[in-house]
């Protein structure tokens, strides 16, 4: 009996023991998320208040620091370029042949009117240099498990102070995150849908950004194709290849 | 009785000169100031009609809702239908199509690569057509400060400082990156055609001025505009007339279901300007009112003086046998006539000033450098309807209460004492 009775008040220890810190569901996401280099195709359907418009893409990638957009479609977006060196951001526009650089407060402007910003798209994707990360419960999430884990940002540089992830505890994946300012008013939500398994790794092909200050049904963000670890030559980030 | 009395003040200057002059200049202040106060607060007004407001507004109903974030994507569709019925509706209105925006604006060195670049608040307006007053309406030509006005659509007007700040001159080429109204990024060239100054801070550190087809253009806003404004035949703003246009154009067009149905909003309703207008209307009430009182308390004591000074003219009727009411009421009628005839001159100069005022009035232009506020840097003044009535209000009935109240004095006098007191 009093073995039994022992037994019983370890098992909430045994069961706090499995529960992961925060800092270690980030790794694990950042294993399913985070890539040397990706080529992505992606369609961007933004459903705005009078009209929903689909703006298609492709995008070259090598780690956050570098990346290389060309816009598909539509038409009046066709031959835009946009190329992203750590943190400066370029835009090519086909239309005025200008080269433009995006800075300052141009970076918190909508991104072809979708719910994501430039700063958004600038941002690290490596959480836990930038925040600090605790997991403060848990919740059922499209029939997952998944813990909750709170970000606190760790300097005020960052785009958002409050984060909160709600991350599947099997696959270590985000299946919703919640963006909040310094006050804890919420600034943006994604739903990240379709998680599927691509070369060893659980990835969303679908997320759902709503920017919670502005008005419109949010903006798909649909993955079409990527490819993981693909050798990309180096002339996709310079200046001259926007022009070409 | 009548003539009797003007040839009274005529001949007897000593008795009639001073108070008519007194009467005549406190008329013409009084007038004048009504003028001049009514003329400013009505300039500003009549200023933020043509930059900002119109004396009505057309705009979509989610537009109205967040006016202050220039939100185009909610912008009018089908401008030209509308503006068209609009013309047949009301034919002795004016009706012009706006887009205020704002965006980056990017000057490029001679590899096209950014050279500088500045924040733009821009405003878009009919500058290309034959019949558009718009140059006129906004005071363009006198803003005017290098180069010339636009004659193609990719052609803009830069604020002269912000011009500086980009370091282009008139023919060098700026792009403007902004949204388009279906919230796309737009990046578009145009030429500096001219450089422009309004004297006014808020608009000169980040102004540009630009034709309707350009940025319809460059914003993916064919036949669409983010306010239409109307402006009234007459010169200024008349609230009863906008106010009836205001409900015909709501009641036939406006659909409270539809956001993105127009709605008119007259000049008063505006949010800002509705405040300004009571402002208005209750300053010009109080100044008047204490220009009023005063020159009243001037005019009444003019009155008195002009009781004692005649102290020994109205002994000497009371000793021939007058009767003391005929006396006192003559005196009234005396003060009545020095009141119709002081403001009738006071009214006349008080209205020739103010005439000049209002074609040539006061320029402020250098006391406005570093102002924020959007206002006019001429101020004239406006003759209306009540100046040519207002100064009789002080001039008749404070000169006359004056001589009632000194007139008291004729009743408490005794024929017993008369001759004692005309011996001394």
């Amino acid at each position: 009996m009093k073995r039994i009775a022992i037994i019983l008040l370890l098992i909430p220890k045994i069961i706090w023991a499995q529960e992961p810190t925060g800092k270690e569901i980030l790794e694990k996401i950042d294993k399913n998320l985070v890539s040397k280099s990706t080529i992505t195709t992606s369609r961007m359907i933004i459903h705005g208040v009078r009209q929903t418009r689909t703006i298609e893409a492709k995008t070259w990638g090598i780690g956050d620091e570098k990346a290389f957009t060309e816009y598909l479609a539509p038409a009046r977006e066709k031959g835009t370029k946009m190329l992203k060196l750590e943190d400066k951001l370029w835009i090519y526009s086909p239309g005025s042949d200008r080269t433009i650089q995006i800075s300052g407060h141009m970076l918190r402007q909508s991104l072809m009117g979708s719910d994501l910003s430039y700063e958004d798209m600038m941002e690290n994707a490596k959480l836990l240099e930038n925040y600090d990360a605790g997991v403060i419960g848990s919740e059922v999430i499209e029939k997952r498990d998944c813990w909750i884990v709170e970000l606190q940002a760790k300097t005020a540089e960052v785009n958002y102070q409050i984060r909160k992830i709600w991350a599947d505890k099997n696959r270590f994946i985000p299946l919703k995150e919640e963006l909040y300012a310094k006050s804890g008013k919420l600034l943006k939500r994604m739903e990240l849908l379709d998680i599927t398994k691509i070369d060893n790794r659980w990835y969303p092909k679908k997320i759902i950004f709503k920017d919670m200050l502005k008005t419109g049904d949010g903006t798909e963000f649909i993955i079409d194709d990527i490819k993981f670890d693909q050798q990309i030559p180096e002339y996709y980030f310079s200046k001259a290849s926007l022009k070409k | 009785m009548i003539r009797f009395l003007f040839k009274g003040l005529l001949r007897d200057r000593n008795r009639s000169l001073l108070p008519v002059i007194v009467v005549t200049a406190g008329v013409a202040l009084t007038v004048l100031m009504h003028c001049y106060f009514t003329g400013i607060l009505g300039d500003s007004i009549e200023f933020a009609a043509k930059y900002s407001s119109g004396h009505v507004k057309i705009m979509t109903r989610a537009y109205a809702e967040n006016k202050d974030q220039m939100p185009n994507d909610l912008a009018l569709l089908g401008a030209s239908e509308l503006i068209s019925n609009l013309h047949s509706d009301y034919p002795t209105m004016e009706f012009v199509q706006r887009i205020n925006f704002s965006g980056l604006l990017d000057s490029p060195d001679e590899n096209g690569e950014t050279k500088k670049q500045g924040m733009v608040s821009g405003m878009a307006v009919d500058l290309l057509s034959k019949n558009s007053k718009e140059i006129e309406r906004l005071n363009l030509e006198g803003a005017l400060r290098k180069g010339r006005f636009p004659e193609m659509p990719n052609e803009v007007l830069l604020s002269d400082e912000l011009a500086g700040k980009l370091e282009v001159r008139p023919g060098d080429q700026v792009t403007l990156i902004t949204s388009t109204m279906y919230g796309g990024m737009s990046i578009q060239n145009f030429v500096v055609a001219g450089t422009i100054e309004f004297g006014v801070e808020f608009m000169d550190r980040s102004g540009m001025v630009a034709d309707i087809t350009g940025i319809q253009n460059a914003m993916d806003m064919y036949d669409a505009c983010g306010e239409i404004l109307g402006f009234l035949g007459s010169k200024n703003y008349d609230d009863i007339v906008a106010m009836n246009v205001e409900k015909t154009f709501n009641d036939k067009y406006s659909d409270p279901n539809d956001e993105f149905s127009p709605v008119m909003v007259r000049l008063k309703n505006e949010n800002l300007l509705s405040g300004y207008f009571e402002f208005v209307d209750s300053f010009v009430g109080i100044i008047i009112a204490v220009f009023i009182l005063a020159m009243s308390i001037v005019l009444w004591n003019t009155g008195l003086i002009g009781g004692l000074r005649r102290y020994g003219e109205i002994g000497v009727r009371l000793a021939i046998g007058e009767g003391k009411g005929h006396i006192y009421r003559s005196m009234i009628y005396e003060a009545i006539l020095i009141g119709i005839v002081g403001s009738f001159f006071g009214t006349l100069i008080g209205l020739g000033f103010s005439y000049w005022l209002q074609e040539t009035g006061i320029n402020i232009g250098d006391m406005m450098k570093n102002s924020k506020m959007m206002m006019p840097s001429v101020f004239r003044a406006n003759i209306t309807t009540p100046a040519y009535y207002l100064g009789f209000i002080p001039g008749l009935f404070s000169v006359v209460l004056g001589t009632m109240l000194s007139g008291i004095g004729i009743y408490r006098r005794k024929t017993a004492q008369l001759f004692k007191e005309l011996e001394t």
